[in-house]
């Protein structure tokens, strides 16, 4: 039987899972081989990044495009769906672990150092693909073991006594929230009878509002472990930074923001958020928002800075959600695909000032703007794009944040997060006068790196500038870029488009 | 579910979640096994009351058990399998680095605590519970704190 044309794309759905996992196996066969895993992953993660790209052509025309696995019909098999919200989550992604993997191909450590480097690190990327386009909260726990299982190797490869002591509570921690989320899977179940997330939708209609209030809490907390969120974000900060550079920075840039995404789908998809929950998340957001930004001013090494703002960032795309508008939405997803193009940028930075400087301590480092000037130019566009100031894509996302906030009669929430904002730009000046201006205080732990003209291997510079340039695209066609935005959020405000096609067999 | 299967569940929930707040490494993970084993069991027993097979053999379809919940605790131990055999693994490297499986707070945080002790009196904080292990590599004291631990050797 020749393939319905119309049909064709939905074959795409799953590839950008599939082709990771096989770009592993045949990563695991050839392991003896580093320039064979260099160009099956680098071809996994450029026809992940091409299946990424028509997908979300495809789906900004047609709105949800499904899968569902077997030929079974929904709720029965278990379907992969991407709606504008993952599919502009899944090209962000593949953008991302393509030019990482660049990046750790040139920084050439540990990626050759150990052979499980590149398998461990496709399927890191193919777990995060599923948790984007699963339909299925059973498979999105799946998703995310995949993903975690590997992140637990790969935040532990060096095997060095600070990666197993930071790695251990890493791991234990992400136990527990697994633990929770098979526990919330096997109440939920038991109350419905299904898992498939648009059956589960409908199903929860009729179910008490006190039962429902219970399993959105307990879904926040097992996704809020993930995402970082207040008060449950305290392993994060001294787990990220001791993994290897280019692993730390697709964590800080993809990792929480699985949870942020997977925090936006149940909540909007199933839950329909009543006032209550958008003030608990009002709150969440704020204290998130200044623990972490607090947390980042008392710091003194500049991965650590990094990894404490990752949470307070995460604070500004729940309060975009908690706001349950089409505007907030829109302006917490903008959010989340800036951030994460300038937090990768800021920690493949973090990793040239090491390798550079043989130090990310503030008082260890110094005078970086004059002996790499490019490094320097690298981390001002995401740093300034990072604490909010025009023109860069951080100002349009704190802007339509802002905005989104004040027409939703919030203005104390508005006030925190314009001080909050503040408090990142004095730390990332902090960043800027320890790392690039003066000299540095004390002698740094290992031997820096000789000097290049650059300021780092070719192509450990290459993908930082092309991630930088991602992120001032973002704010160059800002305009289009928020209306996409919009019709995602438009989209996640009234999922009954979303529900029909899962549930209606696809 | 069954009182037996509920008892047992409940039992494993609540040995497992006091063995995680230890500070020794193998009870952190012999706890987290046990954890994972409630829910587990809990994943099995909420596809309802136990009956045949799920086998069709052709006389209605009114007396078989949900495989569905089977199915996902099957992929949910499997999944809890492999991950405690990492963790064993890693607490075994954390063994051989340390000669020790108490779990250490975070260095960093601890400088940062000490150095704003160092700023001003003010800014005191409690250490009492805490004990100094020795330097490390990078020749900062670390500091463990010992609190209710209950070593039974």
């Amino acid at each position: 039987m020749a393939p319905d044309i119309s049909n064709f794309t939905s074959f795409l759905v799953p590839l950008p899972v599939i082709l990771p996992l096989a770009g592993a196996a045949l990563g695991i066969l050839g392991s003896k081989f580093r320039s064979f895993q260099r160009v099956v992953s680098l071809v996994a993660l450029v026809l992940g990044l091409a299946v990424s790209i028509a997908l979300i052509v495809e789906v900004d025309d047609k709105g949800v495009v499904a899968q569902v696995a077997g030929g079974w019909t929904a709720p029965l098999g278990i379907a992969f769906v991407i709606d504008r919200l993952s599919a502009v989550m899944l090209v962000v992604s593949s953008v991302i672990l393509l030019l990482v993997m660049i990046f750790a191909i040139g920084q050439a450590d540990e990626e050759r150092k150990q052979s499980s480097f590149h398998p461990l690190y496709l399927v890191l990327a193919a777990g995060v693909s599923a948790s984007f386009l699963t339909a299925d909260l059973f498979n999105l726990f799946v998703a995310f073991e995949m993903m975690l299982a590997a992140s637990y190797v790969l935040i532990t490869l060096g095997g060095r006594a600070d990666q197993i002591r930071s790695g251990m509570s890493y791991v234990v921690i992400s136990l527990i929230a697994s633990t929770l989320f098979i526990t919330v899977l096997a109440l939920v179940y038991m109350a419905t009878g299904t898992v498939n997330m648009a059956d589960l939708a409908l199903r929860f209609e009729s179910l008490d509002p006190g039962v429902k209030a219970a399993f959105a809490i307990a879904l926040l907390v097992v996704f809020g472990i993930k995402a970082g969120l207040f008060p449950l974000y305290f392993w994060l900060p001294d787990s990220y930074p001791t993994a290897p550079g280019p692993v730390t920075a697709v964590f800080s840039g993809l990792l929480t923001k699985v949870g942020v995404y997977a925090i936006i789908r149940t909540q909007t998809l199933l839950f329909d958020m009543p006032d209550w929950m958008g003030t608990v998340l009002l709150v969440v957001a704020a204290t998130t928002m200044v623990f972490g930004v607090l947390g980042a001013i008392a710091q003194d090494d500049m991965k650590r800075i990094l990894a404490f703002h990752i949470i307070s960032q995460i604070g500004y795309m729940i309060f975009g959600l908690a706001l349950f508008t089409v505007a907030g939405i829109a302006g917490a997803i903008y959010y989340v695909v800036h951030n994460i193009f300038a937090k990768t940028a800021l920690f493949l930075v973090a990793s040239l000032v090491d390798r550079r400087a043989g130090s990310s301590r503030l008082s260890e480092v110094g005078g970086l703007v004059r002996s790499a000037p490019i490094v320097a130019l690298l981390f001002t566009v995401p740093a300034l794009s990072l604490a909010g100031l025009p023109p860069f894509s951080g100002f349009i996302g704190k802007f339509s944040l802002v905005d989104a906030g004040l027409t939703g009669d919030v203005a104390w929430m508005v006030a925190i997060s314009l001080v909050v904002g503040l408090l990142s730009m004095y730390s990332m000046a902090k960043i800027w006068s320890g790392v690039f201006w003066g000299e540095a205080e004390e002698k740094p732990a290992r031997e820096p790196e000789p000097g290049e003209r650059l300021g780092g291997p070719l192509w450990m510079i290459v993908p930082t500038v092309a991630i930088v340039v991602c992120s001032v695209a973002l704010a160059l066609w800002g305009g289009p870029v928020y209306e996409f935005m919009v019709r995602a959020a438009e989209d996640l405000m009234d999922p009954s488009m979303y529900r029909s096609i899962v549930a209606g067999g696809g | 579910m069954s009182i037996a299967v509920a008892l047992v569940t409940a039992v494993l929930f609540g040995t497992g979640s006091w063995l995680m707040m230890q500070r020794r490494l193998t009870r952190i993970i012999i706890g987290i096994g046990l954890l994972g084993h409630g829910a587990n069991l809990l994943l099995v027993s909420s596809g309802g009351p136990s009956g045949d097979a799920p086998i069709i053999s052709g006389d209605g379809v009114e007396n078989y058990s949900d495989p569905l919940p089977q199915a996902l605790a099957l992929t949910a131990i499997v999944i809890t399998f492999g991950v405690t055999a990492l963790l064993l693994a890693l607490g075994y490297r954390s063994w051989q680095i340390t000669k020790d499986d108490v779990v250490e707070d975070d260095v960093e945080d601890r400088r940062v605590l000490r150095r704003s002790n160092q700023d001003g009196p003010e800014s005191e904080v409690d250490l009492e519970d805490a004990v100094p292990v020795g330097p490390d590599e990078d020749g900062v004291n670390r500091v463990v704190g010992e609190r209710g631990e209950g070593d039974g050797s």
